[in-house]
């Protein structure tokens, strides 16, 4: 080899230079319709005489708000009104992401259920709800269902605890006091101690082959105790119906409420139970088959050993429809419930001001998804495989 | 509607009803009761609803509005374009179905026949116009003969495929030509597309757009060049985190600030872009999940075979990626299909909005249950078809890797 190696490729033959090329490129072209739209944005909010401030914020709202988990009246200023929303938007995610849960789990466990009835009315459950827009059927748990309760004198009425009519539906719930923040307290600090005396009944039980049988009384004492609890310190409001079309006490939820909860439930808890049934399939046949050799009865197997392992393929999906539950939780603007989304709609129609609520309101919501999506991070860092 | 013949579980064909009912309904005390209370409550649901549906509910709210619910205020002197392009679409469908059925046989067989003659006898039955009933026979012939011919046809041309992808593009355009008018047609404005009809427009639309912008981003999300993974990734995760309305409310409120004075697009133009940014959003992070899951020696190996970074990306990650990724994409757009309903929101009469403005007809006030029962069995077929695609393709795809 006479000539010397090339160390030195020209230019665009490089591949690095034209990496750089290609980005600048990119940013170039965003940065200029960017510009372009926030130039084209300010000529057009200057014609319409607004310029970009989120001084109307502390202007009166003069719009009222059917319901509100704070005092709230219409001389209040927009950002009491938008905290309003917050609190009802929080109101419905919270309840949401509990009670989605519980049913997406039953559901999707009832999948394996050797009951052919349950096994099939699951899988219908599944196929019928996913098939159906959300918003579809929040308007039809709203107008044809909910709407359509009695009016207040013929109210329905389950055992006595529960009154449904047109002007809400009425729940038992504990009045709010000292003896109920007492029990309380003491029901959290029995359920932690439960939850440490099973880890060790259980390590008992693996290492030391014990039998579990002191530890289970006082399991039991514990569960006993706590029942009691709930249902004596709680001071439990039953509704009252002193006379036909008049309810007194209790927990009263308004028709919007019920429908865009149950509505967001009934339609998320169809994708819990897919992700719960696909956590559940992943667990190899033979920890269920190891488990029935050891005597378990099914049920055990499925607490025991399937269910806190099919924990770690379910939780990530789930925390996207935790996320997808508070996202949906704006189309509660269709059926007149006052959240967070419908409030802002409702400033941005009278301030004119898109530009600023639209950062608002997405700002808000990213904050929720973001807490969200820490919690189950957080959850699932847990439950993963600890390797010893 | 559960009331599925037991013969379809394989397992208990031979033993007899009252071994299968103990084996599968009352194996125990709990599975017993269980099966009471939940036969209890169902039959308690199906009697309410053959009750309700055959004494209360009056059904002439669907037979009097049924243009309504299909094509909207579309003037009806110009039906016959609609028609047209109604057909087109099924003479390409049965074409690509004989093309297919040539690899998948399951879809030429007797069931999906006599799955298409029990479709006629249900048009045959339902109360409708007898021109339309003529045309929708007609139409199903057609698909079928067609299917036939391309059956035929694929065992002669083999690039009948290409030819075919070619047709679909090809009517997508003259079916928009079509129905939007100009060029020689009598021009209807948007506004007068309704029910079913924009409801297929749009989410066709902003699937076919969607989807290449999805791809890019994906693509933009897995590059190791920093700006452009920067960018992607602030749109996608800014995308992703607020809700689907709020991204069409601001197309429709936002759009026209953007614009320079005049610029005004018309209102379904702001829905099909509104849906278009939000589906790539999540389209790009199911096809990064197919792109994850191609194995890096594929990379590798066509680099060493001298291929540059852009070739590397369309002939060998894309491909495989893009199939991987397939039924997550499917889902997307069956949940695009469905997210269509919240343009009605925003004042467009696709399928829920033209329900709605028809219950709001003093005729038919409080018609709630018929309407949307009606609309929900439409979204339902056709939900229920695109995943059962979906299923059927990923099989397909499984067998031969």
């Amino acid at each position: 080899m006479t000539s010397r190696p090339e160390t030195s490729v020209p230019l665009w033959r490089d591949d690095r230079f034209w990496k750089i090329v290609f980005q600048l490129v990119v940013a170039g072209i965003v940065i200029a319709i960017l510009g372009l739209f926030i130039h084209n944005l300010r000529v057009n909010l200057e014609r319409a005489g607004l310029e970009f401030t989120f001084s109307f914020l502390t202007n009166s709202a003069g719009f009222s708000i059917g319901e509100t988990l704070i005092e709230y009246s219409p001389s209040d200023t927009y950002i009491r009104a938008l905290l309003v929303g917050i609190l009802n938007t929080l109101r419905v995610v919270l309840a949401g992401i509990v009670l989605t849960t519980i049913l997406g789990v039953i559901a999707g466990v009832a999948t394996f259920s050797d009951n052919w009835l349950l096994h099939k009315l699951s899988l219908l459950y599944v196929e019928l709800v996913r098939n159906i827009p959300l918003l579809l059927q929040l308007i039809f748990w709203y107008f044809p269902v909910f709407l359509s309760l009695p009016p207040p004198q013929e109210q329905l009425q389950v055992m006595g605890l529960i009154y449904m009519s047109k002007t809400g539906i009425y729940l038992p719930w504990p009045t709010i006091g000292l003896p109920f923040w007492l029990s309380l307290g003491a029901v959290i600090a029995l359920a932690i101690a439960a939850w440490t005396l099973l880890q060790r009944r259980t390590r008992a039980m693996v290492e030391r082959a014990a039998s579990g049988r002191p530890q289970a009384i006082a399991l039991s004492l514990i569960g006993g105790i706590v029942v009691v609890l709930i249902a004596l310190g709680f001071n439990w409001q039953i509704p009252q119906s002193p006379d036909p079309g008049q309810v007194q006490g209790g927990l009263r939820l308004s028709l919007e409420y019920s429908a865009i909860l149950v509505g967001l439930v009934v339609y998320t808890g169809a994708f819990i139970a897919e992700i719960v049934r696909g956590g559940i399939q992943s667990v190899s046949k033979g920890q269920w088959e190891a488990a029935r050799s050891l005597g378990l009865t099914p049920s055990r197997v499925m607490q025991l050993v399937v269910f806190p392992q099919a924990m770690r393929v379910i939780i990530p999906p789930l925390n996207s429809q935790y996320m997808n539950l508070a996202k949906n939780s704006s189309l509660a603007l269709a059926i007149g419930y006052p959240d967070i989304f419908s409030v802002a709609s409702t400033s941005l129609n009278q301030t004119g001001r898109p530009v600023e609520v639209f950062i608002l309101l997405m700002a808000i919501y990213l904050l929720i998804n973001l807490i969200i999506s820490l919690g189950m991070n957080r959850l699932n860092q847990a439950v993963q495989f600890t390797e010893h | 509607m559960t009331a599925t013949s037991p013969s379809l579980s394989p397992a208990t064909i031979r033993h007899s009803p009252v071994a299968w009912l103990r084996k599968n309904l009352f194996n125990s005390w709990f599975n017993s009761m269980l099966t009471l209370v939940l036969g209890g409550i169902l039959l308690w649901v199906a009697y309410s609803l053959v009750n309700w549906a055959f004494t209360m509910a009056q059904w002439q709210v669907l037979s009097a509005n049924l243009p309504l619910y299909f094509v909207g205020r579309y003037p009806s002197d110009q039906y016959w374009r609609l028609w047209t392009a109604l057909a087109l679409i099924t003479l390409a469908s049965g074409l690509s179905w004989g093309l297919f059925s040539r690899h998948l046989s399951v879809l030429f067989s007797r069931g999906v026949l006599m799955g298409l003659g029990g479709i006629t006898v249900l048009i045959v039955l339902v109360p409708m116009p007898g021109p339309y009933r003529a045309r929708m026979i007609g139409l199903i012939l057609l698909c079928t003969l067609a299917a036939w011919a391309g059956r035929l046809w694929a065992q002669r041309v083999t690039s009948l495929g290409r030819w075919l992808s070619l047709a679909w593009l090809l009517s997508f355009f003259v079916t928009l030509w079509l129905m939007a008018g100009g060029l020689g047609l009598p021009a209807v404005s948007t506004n007068n597309w309704g029910g079913l009809l924009l409801t297929l427009c749009i989410s066709v639309v902003s699937i076919a757009l969607s989807f290449p912008f999805g791809v890019l981003l994906a693509l933009g999300r897995q590059s190791s060049l920093p700006i452009i993974r920067w960018l992607s990734i602030i749109y996608i995760e800014l995308i992703r985190g607020v809700p689907l309305i709020s991204i069409l409310f601001m197309g429709q409120v936002m759009i026209p600030l953007f614009l320079p004075e005049g610029m005004r697009p018309d209102r379904v133009l702001r829905a099909i872009v509104g849906m278009t940014l939000f589906t790539a959003a999540y389209l790009a992070e199911n096809v990064r999940g197919g792109l994850q899951a191609v194995p890096r020696g594929q990379i590798e190996a066509a680099r060493s075979m001298g291929l540059n970074a852009p070739l590397t990306l369309g002939l060998i990650v894309l491909p495989q990626a893009l199939k991987i990724a397939i039924p997550a994409i499917v889902g997307q757009f069956i949940s695009l299909f469905q997210d269509t309903t919240l343009v009605s929101i925003v004042g467009l009469l696709e399928l829920l909005g033209i329900s709605r403005s028809i219950l709001a007809n003093p005729e038919f006030l409080g018609r709630y249950g018929e309407v949307y029962l009606f609309i929900a069995a439409i979204y339902w077929c056709f939900c229920y078809a695109m995943s059962l695609g979906s299923r059927k393709i990923e099989e397909a795809l499984n067998t031969d890797t």
